[in-house]
C-alpha cells in the first residue's frame, strides 16, 4: 500500500532524481546513466536539427527566384549537401533510438540500465566526435557532393569530402554500438515475467531498428573507407578511368542507406503504436500483427536497395526483382496503419499534443507511403526519379513520418524526462502549424516533381516558380511552428507544472517510475503485465494523472 | 538469351491501350510528346486513383473515429471491444497485396516496352560532360541541341566524359544515367512536333542546373532537310579552314597536338612531308596517301613510339573532309610546299 | 550520487556492475554483445569480399595474372603464425578460467609475439611490393627484378596512362565515342599489351592495378585489426599482471579471444583468395 502511494505521488520538491543527483560537467559527460546519455543525445540532435533546419531555410529562400537569390551555385550545392548529411546522419538516424530510445528502453523493461552502459557512453562520445568531424568540413569550405556522395563526382570534386565521409564513418560506429546495446539489453535484461510478446511495441520497433543498425551500418563503414581510400590514394575501385565501376559505389551505398530509412521510420512507428493506444485508452489492436510487421520491414529492407538505381543501367531483370521486392515492403506498413485506425475504433480519444502529432503522422505518412507506389513502379519511376517528386516523397516519410513521430514521442515522454508539463494549448497550436506548414512546403513539390522539376537544381525553368514560392512560404510557416515548440518546451523546464507520475495513463512500466525517475529508475520493483491494459488505472483529478486502482493494489 | 526470352513472353505489347493519347499536360503531368508517355500517364493515374481512394477512406475513418469516440470527460472509460481479429488482419493484408501486385505488373510491362527499342531505330550518340550535352548524328554531324524526326523510333547511345549525368526529357517520360566508361541506351518515338526541355537529372557539380538542352521534334521530311543542310561542315570555308573544322569536330585534337608536343598520337606540326620510322621496321613518307590510309585504316602503318590506339573513321568521314584535313596539315608543316595543293582540295566549297 | 553497489549482497563480486542481477547475466550480456560486434566485423569485411567478387567475376584475367607477384611462402608462413596465435589465445582463455596466472601471462605474451611476427612478415611483403612499384591505381608502375618479365609492359601502361588524363576524363575523340570506337581502342590496347611482352608471368592484362588496390585495402584493413587486437592483448597482459582474472571473472580474456579468432579467420579467407588463385 505505502509503496504504491509513493510511486503515485508527484515528486516532492527537491526530491532526488537522476537530474539533480549530481552536478557539474563531468557528472554528465562521463555518466553511465542511460537517462543522462539519452538527454545528452537529445540536446545534441536538437542542436543539429536546428543547424540542418537553418540550412533548409537557406535552400528554400534561394529557390524563391529562378536564378540567384542570395548565394552562388557552389554555395547552394554545399548547403543542400550539408542539409542532407546533417539531417540524416546527425539528426534522424540517432534521433529516436539514441535519444528517446536510450531514455525509455530500460524503463519500459523495468531495468536499471541498458546492458552495456560503458558502450552506451562510448556510443555518445563517438557520436560527438563524428559530428564534430562532420561539422569541421564546413570550416574547410564545405562539401558539394550531395549526401549520397556518388562516385566519380565525390572522388573528383575539390571539396572536403574526406572529412565529411570520415565523420560519417565514425558516426556509423556510434550507431552500431547503440543498436548492439539495445539488442543485448532486450535479450538479457527483460524481467522474469516478460516474454517477447509482453513487450511494449516501442521495444519491438527498437529491436527491429537495432537489427538493421547492426547488420547494415558496417557496409556504410566499408563504403566510406573505400571512398576515402579512393580519394586519398586513388586505388581506382570506383574510377572508370582506372577500370573501376562507379555503379558499384551506388550498390554499396544503398545497401546501407535503404535499410537506413527503416532505421529512421521503424522507431517512429513504435512511438505511434504507444501513443495511439494510450490516448485512445484502448488496447492496441493487432499486437502481434504490428510486432511481426516491424520484423518483416527490417527483413525486407535489406532486399530493396536496387530501387534507387532503376535508371542507372542495371539489367531489366534486376529492376524487375527490385521493383517487386519494393512493393512487398509496403504491405507491413499498410498493416500497421490499419491496426492503428482500428485501435481508435470505439476508444475514448483524448487530443493532447502527442495524439495530435500521431494523427498528423497517420495523415502525412499515408501520403508518403502511397506516393512510394509511384516510385516503386518501374515505368512511373523512370519519369519521377531524381525529381522533386522523390524529394517530396522522402520528406513526407522522413519528416512527416519520423520527425512528427519524434515530436509525438518527445511530448509524450517529456513529463517523464524532465518532471514538468509543457503548455498544452501551445503544444496543440504548434503541432497544427507545423503540419499545415509541412503540407504547404512539400505537397507542391509533388506537383512540380511530376511536372519534371529535377532535384538539386540551383536555377530552374521559369514555369516552376509559383510552386517554389508556395513551397518556400510553407517552410517559413513550419519554422515558426518549430520556434514556438522550442519556446514552450524550454519554458516548461522552468515554469512547467510538476508532472504526475502518469499524466497520460500509459500502461508500460516507465509510467511507474517517478517523474523524473530516480538514478536507478525504480524505487520499487515495477508491476509487470499487459502494457496495453488500462483497466487497472483510474484518473485522479487532484494529481492530474492516472494512478493504479486501489483494488488492484490490495490484491497484490 | 533466357532473359530476353522471358521479357518477350512477359511483355504483351499494346495490352494497355492508352486512353490518354498524346496531348497537353495535366495538373500533375507535363505535355505528352511520345507514345510511351501516354502509357506512363495511364499508369500514373491508375496508381493515383487507387491511392486517392484508399487515402480518402482511411482519413474519413480517422476523422469519424476522432469525432465519434472523443473523450467527453476525463476518467471516461471506453466500452470493451476486441483487440485482435485474425480474419480482419488477413483481409487487410491480402487486398493491398493484390493491388500492389497489379501496380507492379503494369509498371513492369510498360517499362519493358520502354527499354526495348525496335531494331530499325535511328541512332544518335549522346555525350554528357560538365556541363553540356553533345549529340552526334550518324553522319558525324555534332550539335548541342537534339533534333529528332517525328514518328520514327530514335535510340540514344549515351556515355559520359567525366562524372555521372542523367538525360531526362519529361515530355517523353524518359530518363537514363550516363555513366563514364559505359554505354547506356534510351529510345522513344516522338509523335508531337515541338520543342521540349532536356535536363540533367543526376547531380554533377556547379552548373548541374544549367546543363540543359532542347529536343526539337521535327516532321520527318523537315528533319531530313535539316540534317542535310547542317551536315556539310565544310560549307563556305577554304580548304584549310575546313580542315581545321574537321580537326576540331571529329576529335583529332584529343590526341594530335598542333604545337609539336607528342600526345597519344604524333603532333600535326611539321608532320606532312616528313619521313617517319615505322614500328616493326621501314620508313614512310607522310603524304596524301599515308594521311588518308591513317584516317581510314589507322592500324596498318604505326609510327615508331606510338601505340595502335586510334579508332577508324571509315564511314564517318567524307572524302572531301579528308582532302580538307590534308590541306590543313600542309598549312602546319614546313616540309610541305604550300602552293602545290592538289586540285581536289578545292572541292571544299559546295 | 548513490554508489553503484547500494543495496546489494556485500559478498558480490567486485566486478559485478550495478544493473545486473548476477555475474552470469553480466557475462552472458557481454558475450552476446561481443558476438554481435563480430557480426558487424564480418559484414565490414563482407563489403570488401563483395568488391573482390565483383571485380574477379568481371576481370578474372587480372587476378590470374597479378596474384603471381604475391609470395606464397611468406603468405603461408603468416597463415601458420596466425593459426598458432589462435591456439595460444585459446589456451590463454583456458588458463584464465583455471586461474593459472603464470601460464595466462605466458600464453598472452606468445600470442602477442605471433602478432608481431605476422606484422613483420607483412611489412617485408609490403616493402617488396613498394620497391617494385606493384601498387594501387595510378601508382602501379611495375619495375625491378620481380617484375622484370613484365618490364616490357611498362611502356604500354604508361602510354595508356598518358592517354587517360588525371582529371578522370577520357581522351576518346567525341566523334569516335561510339560503341565501335571504344571496342577498337580496347582491342588495340589488348593487342599492344600482347605485343608488349610475353614473360614467364604471361602477358599483362589491362588494369592490373585493380588487384593490388584490392590487395592493399583488404590486407591493410586486416592489419589494422591485428594492431587493434595487439593493443587489446597488451591491456589484458597488464590486467593479468595485476592478477585480476580467475575462474570467477575471465570475461575480458574470453572476449578478446573471440575477436582474435575472427581476425585469424578473416586471414584464413584472405590467404587463398589473394595468394592461391588458379
Amino acid at each position: 500500500m505505502s509503496t504504491q502511494d509513493a510511486t503515485a505521488a508527484p515528486p516532492a520538491a527537491g526530491s532526488e532524481n537522476y537530474l539533480n543527483c549530481s552536478h557539474g560537467f563531468r557528472s554528465w559527460f562521463f555518466t553511465l546513466d542511460h537517462k543522462r546519455i539519452g538527454v545528452m543525445y537529445l540536446a545534441s540532435i536538437l542542436s543539429f536539427f536546428l543547424l540542418g533546419g537553418i540550412l533548409a531555410l537557406l535552400i528554400r529562400t534561394e529557390l524563391l527566384t529562378p536564378t540567384r537569390t542570395l548565394m552562388s551555385a557552389d554555395d547552394y550545392n554545399k548547403v543542400f549537401t550539408l542539409h542532407g548529411a546533417i539531417m540524416i546522419f546527425l539528426f534522424i538516424i540517432p534521433g529516436i533510438p539514441a535519444a528517446l530510445g536510450n531514455f525509455v528502453l530500460p524503463l519500459m523493461l523495468g531495468a536499471k540500465d541498458v546492458a552495456l552502459p560503458r558502450l552506451n557512453l562510448a556510443s555518445y562520445h563517438l557520436y560527438l566526435v563524428g559530428a564534430l568531424i562532420a561539422v569541421l568540413s564546413i570550416v574547410q569550405g564545405g562539401v558539394d557532393a550531395g549526401w549520397t556522395f556518388y562516385a566519380p563526382y565525390s572522388t573528383t570534386t575539390n571539396t572536403a569530402v574526406v572529412t565529411l565521409t570520415f565523420g560519417v564513418f565514425v558516426l556509423g560506429f556510434s550507431s552500431v554500438f547503440t543498436g548492439l546495446n539495445f539488442i543485448v539489453t532486450m535479450h538479457k535484461m527483460r524481467p522474469a515475467g516478460m516474454g517477447w510478446f509482453d513487450m511494449p511495441l516501442m521495444l519491438w520497433a527498437l529491436y527491429a531498428t537495432s537489427i538493421i543498425q547492426v547488420l547494415a551500418t558496417p557496409i556504410l563503414g566499408i563504403t566510406m573507407v573505400l571512398l576515402i581510400v579512393e580519394r586519398v590514394m586513388g586505388i581506382g575501385i570506383f574510377d572508370p578511368a582506372l577500370g573501376g565501376d562507379p555503379v558499384l559505389y551506388q550498390h554499396f551505398f544503398w545497401f546501407y542507406s535503404h535499410p537506413a530509412v527503416y532505421i529512421m521510420i521503424l522507431p517512429a512507428m513504435g512511438i505511434i503504436s504507444e501513443v495511439v493506444s494510450v490516448f485512445s485508452r484502448k488496447h492496441i489492436f493487432g499486437y502481434r500483427a504490428i510486432a511481426y510487421s516491424s520484423i518483416a520491414i527490417a527483413a525486407f529492407s535489406f532486399l530493396v536497395w536496387g530501387h534507387h538505381m532503376f535508371t542507372s543501367g542495371q539489367s531489366e531483370l534486376m529492376n524487375m526483382i527490385f521493383s517487386a521486392l519494393t512493393f512487398s515492403v509496403s504491405i507491413p506498413s499498410a498493416v500497421k496503419m490499419f491496426n492503428w485506425l482500428s485501435t481508435m475504433y470505439k476508444g475514448s480519444i483524448r487530443f493532447d499534443t502527442p495524439m495530435i502529432y500521431a494523427l498528423s503522422f497517420m495523415f502525412l505518412f499515408g501520403i508518403g507511403g502511397l506516393t512510394g507506389l509511384f516510385l516503386g513502379s518501374l515505368a512511373t519511376d523512370v519519369h519521377l526519379h531524381d525529381t522533386y517528386f522523390v524529394v517530396a516523397h522522402f520528406h513526407y516519410v522522413m519528416f512527416g513520418g519520423t520527425v512528427i513521430a519524434f515530436l509525438a514521442g518527445l511530448h509524450y515522454w517529456w513529463p517523464k524526462m524532465f518532471g514538468r508539463m509543457y503548455d498544452e494549448k501551445w503544444g496543440r497550436i504548434s503541432a497544427i502549424v507545423i503540419s499545415v506548414g509541412f503540407n504547404i512546403t512539400f505537397f507542391t513539390q509533388f506537383v512540380m516533381g511530376s511536372q519534371g522539376m529535377p532535384r538539386r537544381y540551383y536555377a530552374y525553368v521559369d514555369k516552376f516558380e509559383p510552386y517554389h514560392v508556395i513551397s518556400s512560404f510553407g517552410s517559413y510557416l513550419m519554422a515558426a511552428g518549430f520556434f514556438m515548440t522550442a519556446w514552450y518546451l524550454v519554458k516548461s523546464l522552468y515554469r512547467g507544472r510538476p508532472a504526475p507520475v502518469n499524466p497520460w495513463g500509459g500502461g508500460s512500466m516507465e509510467w511507474q517510475a517517478a517523474s523524473p525517475p530516480v538514478v536507478h529508475n525504480f524505487t520499487d520493483e515495477p508491476v509487470g503485465g499487459d502494457p496495453y491494459d488500462y483497466a487497472n488505472q483510474a484518473y485522479d483529478p487532484a494529481l492530474g494523472g492516472y494512478v493504479l486502482r486501489k483494488t488492484e493494489v490490495s490484491d497484490r | 538469351m533466357i532473359l530476353s526470352g522471358l521479357l518477350n513472353t512477359l511483355s504483351v505489347r499494346g495490352a494497355g491501350v492508352p486512353f490518354l493519347a498524346t496531348g497537353d499536360g495535366t495538373f500533375w503531368l507535363p505535355v505528352r510528346a511520345t507514345e510511351a508517355a501516354g502509357t506512363v500517364d495511364n499508369l500514373f493515374y491508375f496508381i493515383f486513383w487507387i491511392s486517392l481512394f484508399f487515402f480518402t477512406l482511411l482519413m474519413a475513418l480517422l476523422a469519424i473515429f476522432a469525432v465519434r469516440y472523443r473523450r467527453r470527460r476525463e476518467g471516461e472509460e471506453p466500452e470493451p471491444s476486441p483487440s485482435h481479429n485474425l480474419a480482419v488482419e488477413v483481409v487487410w493484408t491480402a487486398i493491398p497485396v493484390l493491388l500492389v501486385a497489379a501496380i507492379f505488373w503494369f509498371g513492369f510491362q510498360a517499362y519493358v516496352d520502354m527499354s526495348t527499342p525496335p531494331l530499325d531505330s535511328y541512332q544518335i550518340q549522346v555525350t554528357g560532360q560538365k556541363w553540356k550535352w553533345t549529340f552526334t548524328y550518324p553522319n558525324g554531324y555534332v550539335d548541342e541541341l537534339l533534333h529528332v524526326p517525328a514518328d520514327r523510333p530514335v535510340q540514344l547511345v549515351m556515355t559520359s566524359q567525366d562524372v555521372i549525368h542523367s538525360l531526362s526529357i519529361p515530355a517523353f517520360r524518359i530518363k537514363r544515367d550516363l555513366v563514364p566508361g559505359r554505354y547506356s541506351k534510351a529510345w522513344f518515338t516522338a509523335v508531337r512536333p515541338g520543342d521540349y526541355d532536356i535536363y540533367c537529372a543526376e547531380y554533377c557539380g556547379t552548373q548541374h542546373s544549367s546543363m540543359l538542352s532542347t529536343v526539337k521534334v521535327l516532321p520527318p521530311e523537315e528533319f531530313d532537310a535539316w540534317l542535310l543542310a547542317h551536315s556539310d561542315i565544310l560549307s563556305g570555308l577554304t580548304p584549310v579552314e575546313g580542315g581545321e573544322r574537321v580537326y576540331n569536330v571529329l576529335g583529332c585534337k584529343q590526341c594530335h597536338s598542333l604545337d609539336g608536343a607528342a600526345g597519344v598520337g604524333p603532333t600535326f606540326r611539321d608532320l606532312f612531308g616528313s619521313e617517319r620510322p615505322l614500328k616493326g621496321g621501314g620508313r614512310v613518307l607522310v603524304d596524301e596517301n599515308y594521311v588518308s590510309s591513317s584516317v581510314l585504316d589507322p592500324q596498318s602503318q604505326i609510327v615508331q613510339g606510338f601505340e595502335p590506339v586510334m579508332p577508324t573513321f571509315k564511314g564517318r568521314i567524307k572524302d572531301q573532309e579528308i582532302t580538307a584535313l590534308i590541306a590543313f596539315l600542309k598549312s602546319l608543316s614546313g616540309h610541305a610546299p604550300r602552293d602545290e595543293a592538289p586540285a581536289a582540295a578545292g572541292a571544299g566549297t559546295p | 550520487m548513490s554508489t553503484p553497489h547500494e543495496g546489494r549482497d556485500e559478498h558480490a563480486d567486485p566486478h559485478l556492475q550495478h544493473h545486473f542481477g548476477s555475474m552470469a547475466q553480466q557475462y552472458d550480456s557481454g558475450k552476446f554483445g561481443m558476438w554481435l560486434f563480430l557480426v558487424t566485423e564480418v559484414l565490414l569485411f563482407g563489403g570488401l569480399f563483395c568488391a573482390y567478387a565483383v571485380y574477379r567475376a568481371n576481370h578474372p584475367e587480372i587476378f590470374a595474372y597479378a596474384h603471381q607477384f604475391l609470395d606464397k611462402t611468406l603468405g603461408g608462413l603468416n597463415t601458420l603464425v596466425l593459426i598458432v596465435s589462435s591456439l595460444t589465445m585459446a589456451m590463454a582463455v583456458r588458463c584464465a578460467q583455471l586461474g593459472q596466472q603464470r601460464r595466462l601471462k605466458q600464453m598472452l605474451a606468445a600470442t602477442l609475439l605471433c602478432a608481431c611476427v605476422f606484422l613483420g612478415v607483412k611489412g617485408v611483403e609490403y616493402e617488396h611490393k613498394w620497391k617494385h612499384g606493384l601498387l594501387w591505381g595510378t601508382r602501379y608502375v611495375p619495375q625491378g627484378e620481380t617484375a622484370a618479365p613484365a618490364a616490357a609492359e611498362t611502356t604500354v601502361e604508361t602510354t595508356v596512362a598518358a592517354a587517360v588524363p588525371a582529371d578522370g576524363g577520357t581522351t576518346l575523340p567525341h566523334a569516335a565515342t561510339g560503341p565501335e570506337g571504344l571496342a577498337d581502342r580496347q582491342q588495340a590496347d589488348h593487342d599492344g599489351a600482347t605485343h608488349g611482352g610475353h614473360g614467364p608471368m604471361g602477358p599483362a592484362p589491362r588494369n592490373v592495378h585493380l588487384f593490388f588496390g584490392i590487395y592493399f585495402v583488404m590486407t591493410g584493413l586486416h592489419g589494422i585489426h591485428v594492431l587493434a587486437g595487439m593493443v587489446a592483448i597488451v591491456w589484458l597482459l597488464r590486467r593479468s599482471a595485476a592478477g585480476e582474472f580467475g575462474p570467477e571473472y575471465f570475461a575480458p580474456v574470453d572476449f578478446v579471444g573471440l575477436y582474435w579468432h575472427l581476425v585469424d579467420l578473416i586471414w584464413i579467407f584472405l590467404f587463398p583468395l589473394l595468394y592461391l588463385i588458379h
